[in-house]
């Protein structure tokens, strides 16, 4: 039987403010343990909430940003269950009325250009984290994350694989990014995502039974995780069996999910507006004006790329895959002049594979926008040539300077004089008579082989495309 | 000096003719020699007392004194104060010191107020009897025998016996109303949202206010300047211009027989139906003639849901009060069980030996009322009559300006004789609940004596905000009668 | 409506409440009285009606996203029933 695989996300992005959602305790990755944790974190008795603005005004953002519904009026509830993590022994969530209600995320896939809907956003507070090293047998609880703001942010059942829906998971990551709500930080835990999976016959409407997977901290983790979940409810299916809805919480040492049977405790969350909570009301003005602040969005500056700098939909969907990397050719463009495209297969080509391979975020990149861009214009104006010009960035990489200086340093100054060229090309057309002869005789591979000799000859330093034309005008005469 | 008001004590104070120390110290000397009998005080710590009278007497020394300055006040052991234990009567938390102050306790030390103790209560203030608390029940000054009403019932007996020129409490169903009535005090609860809940520990978020409890209005009113207030930490407290309730006591002399002309007294018909005792329905009839007396016009007006109130109340209160205490689980404050296996049994066993029965049962019904499946059948449904509740006092509030009737059905009760009943304990709450529901400030001043000589409660509710126009309305009343001057025999 | 004793354990379970058989069917019991007191909100049509969460109808007001806190864990911990190294211990916990 063919199966299709049917995958909706949950993602908690901790929302990038100073203080907690409710309380005016710090929100720093990596203090001593709970000494982050506030009278209100640690759930003192009689101490109560308050909403942080900064965290509403982030929900508002990634709202407008995935055209979604700000509800104008939205309702915290309580989660009730019981954890040492969670001080209070109820989470303050959004359950009825999301401030975030609905929008959409496109998502850019090798094979052309999806749209993943989203259900909802909504508003919540982090738990703190349980640490399992041995206390004489015990945990020990750190409640400094208790208290964290999160948007969590839920899809339809909308992805088809494993790729579709890491593709996904990375533009939400560089949204919330380029937004500027969430720091983005999966190894801190700032942005985590759950998968739910099923899969079902093809063709079949009825969704099947799902299991939701749980500690998927990598896109790489994601995409293991959710192929070996599909194989496994394929597996099982296949021999007769059925899949139980559950938690399943990826191993990535053994690269594979395994049930979380503590979770499985009938859960009753007994969901109920919080009383300590009034009714969160959002107004035209503030949604107006939190609008007029939102940067020009990744697929408004894709669809903009394309349009008005011709660039290829793969190029322009590469260079907003971040906010760095977008800023980062518009710096080098914008020092250029123009240069779309030359700039363009400069970063995607020779600046990312070097980042590649040093294992570098753009924003780490040794070379600046503005190096590049010095290259890029000494290349434009034909100072130096496509070899030479490698040359250079591997020595700007290295830190050797700039274009102009480490050209004349190298010598890397492109020949265009005609008469030096002529000269040159007298001198290998002598030499090669073999060649010249079996060009004449019809054989255009032996151009290729006399041009290969005459940058030889000016070591590499030859303009090629005026190479080409003394040599085809040599020859013809 | 036992009947002195709060006025006249701040007077002698600022005068010299008394310090702070010694005002203090003649109530230490009264809290010991009541509280073993009555157990209406729970912590009494003479040496933080005596330090904050010290330096209330150098406030008045320096000219900076404020009208509470120097008064030492009864606190229910409901408001978290520093350096104290706080216990909310129960065994949870016997031993909670707490390291900080409730909006209301920073108010009260700001103005030079002294606290005196804390003051025993129903365990998280459940209950209308101060018996379901860890630390035995709180017994009536006027009969030892019965109870003091709840769940304020400590701060209530503290101000009957004179061991305290006043005292502070919570009001979540009548729980300020209720005891003051049975012990012949006055009480207060605000609007909802003019108290702030910071620090105070809580029952049922939507419901509880704190107020004052004090043997006159013009005392609650002195109290109530310093109690209400915006405060930023807690998200229902109402940023509005502050009032000076005292102000709001006088009447315009222009007919001096008739202070109160002009006000329009809402009777509900539904308040003196079948329940009410006849002692209290005469004490009650016999205060709105005086009230007719003085001016007033007696208004016949119906809430005609106000028999659900109790009904709706005992799903909200406790569905609010099972979250509210699900904090209690043993981890970072408060009672452990000292014997447990794995992490769940750790809980259970905490909150099995940490509650008291009555807290459990209430934890039940709100788990029950809020769990999947029942919801709407409850929880919702409660709500929408909570609704219903409130739009009956907006309907009143067309033709009247306070709405006045007994505060509780009955005099004091015996010790012990409801506690195995909790529906009629609950039922008790008939005329309190429904101010709570829809957020409205009400009162209870005394209005005379019911069966057995004991005291019988006149409940005032007004509309939002008209703490003011009821505290006014008190006074006068209270300026031309002398319930409230009268003392449990024994406590002279 | 009633409650039955596995609803009564069950209740106890969610809110964490040890609870021994006899106490199960005391609770049964009491529970069952309240209940009967509760349902007399079902003679009430509510059909229409909006619930009513707050004693005020008012709006969520919002702090300034400001650090105001100071670390005080050494205080909030002296009152804990067990720490070590700044962490509150706890039973294991088992994910």
């Amino acid at each position: 039987m063919d199966w299709e695989t049917v995958i909706g996300i949950e993602t908690h992005a901790q929302l990038s403010t100073a203080s907690k959602i409710f309380s005016g305790a710090a929100t720093q990755f990596g203090a001593a343990p709970n000494v982050q944790a506030c009278a209100v974190d640690i759930a003192l008795p009689g101490v109560l909430p308050v909403l942080n603005q900064g965290a509403v005004e982030r929900a508002i953002r990634f709202g407008l940003a995935v055209g979604a519904d700000i509800n104008r009026r939205s309702v915290f509830a309580r989660k009730n269950y019981f954890y040492p993590d969670l001080p209070k022994g109820y989470q303050i969530s959004q359950y009825e009325l999301p401030v975030v209600q609905g929008g959409s995320l496109t998502v850019v896939l090798e094979e052309g250009v999806k749209t993943v809907r989203l259900t909802r956003a909504h508003l919540e507070e982090d738990a703190g984290k349980s640490l399992h090293e041995d206390f004489h047998g015990m945990s020990g609880i750190d409640l400094n994350r208790a208290g964290t703001p999160l948007l969590e942010i839920v899809t339809e059942p909308d992805m088809r694989s494993a790729e579709e829906a890491v593709a996904y998971a990375r533009a939400l990551h560089a949204l919330v990014r380029w937004i500027g709500i969430c720091d983005g930080n999966m190894q801190e835990g700032s942005f985590r995502c759950d998968a739910n999976v099923s899969v079902r016959p093809k063709g079949a409407e009825a969704l099947g039974t799902r299991s939701e997977i749980k500690n998927l901290n990598s896109f790489r983790f994601m995409e293991e995780a959710i192929n070996y979940e599909v194989r496994r409810q394929i597996e099982l299916l296949e021999d007769g069996g059925t899949v139980v809805q559950e938690t399943r919480l990826y191993d990535p040492d053994r690269k594979e999910t395994r049930s979380m049977r503590s979770k499985e405790d009938a859960h009753d969350y007994r969901y109920f507006p919080d009383p300590d909570l009034l009714p969160l009301a959002i107004s035209a003005e503030t949604i107006e004006s939190i609008r007029s602040g939102l940067p020009e969005l990744p697929q408004a500056k894709r669809d903009r790329y394309i349009r008005d700098h011709q660039l290829s939909a793969y190029d322009a969907g590469v260079l907003t895959s971040s906010r760095e990397v977008a800023d980062f050719y518009e710096d080098v463009i914008s020092a250029l002049g123009g240069g779309y495209k030359l700039a363009a297969t400069w970063i995607t080509g020779e600046l990312f594979g070097a980042l590649k391979r040093a294992g570098l975020e753009i924003s780490q990149s040794p070379l600046g926008s503005r190096q590049l861009a010095g290259l890029l214009q000494q290349l434009q104006d034909k100072v130096v040539n496509g070899k030479g010009a490698k040359e250079v960035f591997d020595a700007m990489w290295n830190g050797e300077g700039e274009a102009t200086a480490i050209i004349a340093a190298k010598g890397l100054k492109q020949i265009s004089d005609a008469g030096e060229l002529e000269q040159v090309i007298d001198g290998v057309l002598v030499a090669n008579p073999k060649s010249v002869e079996e060009y004449r005789a019809g054989k255009e591979k032996a151009f290729n082989a006399l041009v290969g000799q005459a940058m030889k000859a000016t070591r590499g330093k030859g303009n090629p495309a005026q190479i080409n034309e003394i040599l085809k005008k040599k020859l013809a005469g | 000096m036992l009947n002195a008001s709060l006025k006249q004590l701040s007077a002698l104070l600022a005068q010299k003719k008394l310090s702070s120390v010694e005002l203090t110290q003649f109530h230490l000397d009264r809290v010991a020699r009541f509280n073993p009998e009555l157990n209406a005080f729970l912590t009494v710590d003479a040496e933080r007392s005596l330090a904050q009278a010290r330096a209330a007497d150098a406030l008045i020394a320096a000219g900076k004194a404020q009208p509470l300055t120097g008064i030492p006040l009864a606190h229910k052991d409901i408001f978290c104060a520093k350096g104290w234990r706080t216990t909310c009567g129960s065994k949870m938390l016997a031993n909670f010191v707490s390291p900080y102050d409730a909006h209301v306790v920073e108010q009260l030390n700001a103005a030079g107020a002294v606290i005196l103790g804390k003051t025993n209560m129903d365990e998280f203030a459940m209950g209308s009897s101060s018996e379901t608390g860890f630390w035995g029940p709180v017994k009536n000054p006027w009969d030892p025998a019965r109870v003091a009403g709840g769940s304020s019932g400590g701060s209530a007996a503290a101000v009957a016996a004179r061991m305290a020129p006043a005292a502070i409490g919570t009001d979540t169903g009548g729980s300020i109303r209720q005891p003051a009535a049975l012990t012949g005090i006055s009480g207060l609860k605000p609007t909802y949202g003019v108290v702030s809940r910071y620090g105070m520990i809580a029952y049922a978020s939507s419901l509880d206010q704190g107020g004052p409890m004090a043997k006159s209005a013009e005392d609650l009113a002195l109290m109530l300047n310093v109690m209400a207030g915006f405060d930023a930490r807690d998200s229902t407290s109402l940023e509005r211009p502050a009032e000076d309730y005292t102000r709001a006591l006088e009447v315009s002399a222009t007919d001096s027989d008739k202070p109160l002309a002009g006000l329009r007294i809402g009777v509900p018909k539904e308040y003196f139906g079948d329940g009410l005792a006849v002692d209290v329905a005469v004490a009650v009839e016999a205060a709105l003639a005086q009230f007719e007396k003085l001016g007033a016009k007696r208004v016949a007006i119906s809430l005609p849901n106000s028999g659900l109130s109790v009904p709706a109340y005992y799903v909200i209160a406790p569905a609010e009060a099972s979250s509210n205490l699900s904090r209690f689980d043993g981890v970072r404050y408060g009672y452990r069980a000292p014997e447990y296996g794995d992490l769940a049994d750790m809980y259970r066993k905490t909150r099995a030996q940490g509650f008291g029965a009555e807290v459990k049962r209430r934890i039940l019904i709100g788990t029950y009322v809020l769990s999947h499946g029942y919801y709407d059948a409850y929880y919702l449904k409660a709500q929408k009559i909570r609704r219903l509740i409130a739009r009956d006092f907006t309907q009143a509030y067309k033709q009247c300006d306070l709405i006045m009737g007994p505060t509780s059905p009955s005099v004091a009760f015996g010790l012990d004789s409801m506690l195995s009943d909790p529906v009629q304990m609950y039922l008790l709450d008939i005329y309190t609940t429904a101010a709570n529901l829809a957020g409205l400030p009400a009162m209870s001043i005394p209005c005379g004596f019911g069966e057995g000589g004991l005291p019988v409660g006149l409940q005032l509710v007004g509309d939002y905000f008209a703490e003011g126009k009821m505290l006014r309305a008190a006074h006068q009343y209270q300026l031309a009668t002398d319930w409230h001057l009268r003392q449990p025999a024994g406590t002279e | 409506m009633s409650l039955s004793m596995p609803e009564v354990k069950r209740i106890a379970w969610l809110a964490r409440i040890e609870i021994s058989d006899a106490e199960a069917a005391a609770a049964q019991g009491q529970l069952n009285d309240i209940f009967k007191l509760i349902e007399q909100m079902q003679s009430v049509d509510t059909e229409g009606v909006e619930p009513m969460a707050h004693g005020q109808d008012v709006v969520q007001r919002l702090r300034e996203d400001r650090v105001t806190e100071i670390d005080q864990h050494a205080l909030y911990q002296s009152i804990a029933p067990q720490v070590e190294n700044g962490l509150y211990l706890v039973p294991k916990v088992i994910e």
